[in-house]
């Protein structure tokens, strides 16, 4: 049974928080379709509101210490990635982005995303197509088609979108993520020094 | 192995008092600074260059010239010389005009700059760093080496029949040193080369330096200039003594906390945990710095950053006493204890540089300028280009 890496990040900044309710539950449907395909997903967490000052202290140092050196890691072996942000004045948090912002450019490109977003209302849903999907289009994410909004009212049984659910959208959501990432290699460890030029190409170019 | 000191030229606010001296104080404290290491006994001052506020230090080779005359034994060098945005051309004369006054108790390491808008006020790009570092240091050693160099390239104007003057004192060019932090191009051009390689490890964790010189040992190895641990690596420090430790953190912290580059970010103590910043007694310096070949394999320099932050001459003079007589012997004579025969005690001296290349063939006892260099020919060339104008 092969193995896959996946890396949830979540920048909730309450708790219990919504945000990790759908990371969570983004995960879970993400690894029941990998193992629908006999694969086994190795999850792991990144709570963005436990690193909060760590985030701040790279930005300011220019290098992650400690747990956030190894979230950073985390993401940049990651074969898929799900990346949960509640939406504040009409984007993603600062802290979401602030951690973005401390990966390397490249640390995401190629990776399978899958985008989520939390909001007390359905008005804020399309802050994912406007704010996130350039976000990660830039980093040359390899953005899922599906991206899943939840609303304060998606999370009662009455209510929120009715004809398509939120348990559904998850649902699909995970199988996407899951197909793509069934569909690839396991990422390879890559090192700073892999790709380093010869001289005598750097000298001829 | 050798130990100095090495200065970014900041002019920055004492904390502590509101004080903040001028340009002309500030330029005046690095050559106090600079003296005083060499009277201290410290091997090697090194000046950054910066061509912005709040930094002083934009015209090295003035001030090492200067310093070249009233210091004795120090090796004046650079920390970086920027190899981007400088026009290699001048490097090459400047440089080699420091090595004649210095005598050769000199050299210099090259780095790229990484303050955008200082590219495109001397024309260049940043985005272009790591070609123009390549191209232009290619130029600077052909200038230093060849005679007569003709040269066409990507980033400056083209050179017919040029000829770099001063030539470089008996013919051998100044030691290069090639700094980077995280540029793994830099150390393969140090490898490609057998130059030197500085890690600035002050603001990095030292498992990121040990990497990064431990693959520019690997690369020094590959293209033939030695063993892997033969290769000659220096590395940065940031240290803040005092001999009741206790003392060191109560004084060092009011500057580190609002100090440019780290400030209002992460607690001293996390910092110092984290980079080789080490605050407290001499003993913890002697300590914590004595080991660190453990990660980086046997190296030749040592360079500590110690005016910076605010912190008023008074005290970063009496840094340097404290560095000098309390942990410099130690690490000197710890370093030498545990040093295989094969490995380089410290960066060539101009005087082995030369016996080296006179036993490679490479310099005559005594060179001799045979052509009129200004024109690229002869006496009876013009002579006869003489004739042909007035025929």
């Amino acid at each position: 049974m092969s193995e896959r890496s996946i890396v949830v990040i979540s920048s909730g900044l309450s708790q219990p928080s919504s945000t990790r309710l759908l990371a969570d539950r983004l995960a879970d449907a993400t690894v029941a379709e990998l193992a629908a395909r006999g694969i086994t997903a190795n999850v792991r967490t990144v709570e963005l509101r436990d690193l909060a000052h760590e985030v701040v202290n790279a930005m300011l140092t220019g290098f992650a210490a400690g747990d956030l050196a190894a979230a950073v890691e985390a993401v940049k072996g990651a074969d898929g990635v799900i990346a949960v942000t509640p939406i504040f004045s009409a984007s993603y948090a600062g802290l979401f982005k602030s951690f973005v912002d401390i990966l390397e450019p490249d640390a995401l490109a190629g990776v399978p995303v899958l985008l989520g977003a939390t909001g007390g209302s359905a008005r804020h849903s399309l802050a994912i197509d406007y704010a996130l999907r350039p976000l990660f289009g830039y980093l040359r994410a390899d953005v899922q088609p599906t991206a899943v909004f939840a609303a304060t009212d998606d999370w009662a049984t009455a209510g929120g979108d009715q004809s398509h659910p939120l348990p559904a959208r998850i649902r699909r959501a995970g199988r996407e993520l899951a197909e793509t990432v069934a569909d690839r290699e396991p990422a390879a460890p890559t090192g700073l020094y892999d790709a380093v030029p010869s001289f005598t190409d750097l000298l001829g170019g | 192995m050798q130990f100095g000191i090495f200065s970014v030229g900041d002019v920055t606010t004492d904390p502590t008092t509101g004080r903040t001296p001028d340009d002309t104080e500030r330029v005046r404290s690095m050559l106090t600074i600079a003296k005083h290491a060499d009277e201290a006994g410290l091997d090697v001052f090194a000046t950054g260059e910066h061509h912005n506020p709040p930094f002083v230090p934009s015209s090295p080779t003035t001030m090492l010239g200067y310093l070249a005359g009233v210091t004795k034994n120090i090796t004046l060098s650079t920390s970086t010389t920027l190899i981007t945005t400088n026009d290699p051309v001048r490097l090459a004369e400047e440089y080699a005009m420091l090595q004649v006054i210095a005598d050769g108790r000199m050299d210099l390491m090259m780095g790229r700059g990484n303050t955008g808008p200082v590219y495109p006020w001397f024309g260049q790009d940043i985005r272009q760093g790591i070609p123009l570092a390549i191209e232009n240091y290619a130029l600077l050693r052909r200038l230093w080496t060849e005679d007569v160099v003709d040269w066409s390239g990507k980033f400056r104007t083209p050179l017919q029949g040029f000829t770099s003057t001063p030539r470089p004192l008996d013919g051998v060019p100044p030691f290069v040193w090639h700094g980077s932090i995280r540029s793994p191009e830099i150390a393969e051009q140090a490898a490609y080369y057998g130059d030197g390689f500085f890690h600035n490890a002050i603001f990095w964790p030292m498992e990121h330096t040990a990497q990064m010189v431990n693959f520019y040992r690997q690369r020094f190895e590959h293209y033939g200039h030695g063993s892997a641990d033969q290769a000659i690596v220096g590395l940065g420090g940031q240290v803040f003594m005092d001999r009741d430790s206790q003392r060191a953190v109560d004084r060092f912290r009011p500057y580190f906390d609002v100090a440019p580059v780290y400030g209002h970010g992460p607690s001293l103590e996390d910092f110092a945990a984290q980079t080789p910043l080490t605050v407290g007694s001499p003993q913890q310096v002697i300590d914590r710095y004595g080991a660190f070949y453990q990660q980086v394999g046997h190296y030749q320099r040592q360079l500590f950053l110690m005016d910076h932050a605010g912190l008023p001459l008074k005290t970063v003079l009496e840094q340097i006493d404290l560095l000098a007589e309390e942990v410099v012997p130690v690490l000197r004579r710890e370093a030498e204890a545990v040093r295989p025969a094969h490995v380089p005690a410290a960066p060539p001296s101009h005087a082995e540089r030369v016996a080296a290349a006179r036993t490679a063939g490479e310099v005559h006892e005594q060179s001799v300028a045979a052509a009129d260099h200004w024109t690229g020919r002869t006496a009876e060339d013009d002579v006869e280009a003489a004739d042909a104008v007035t025929r």
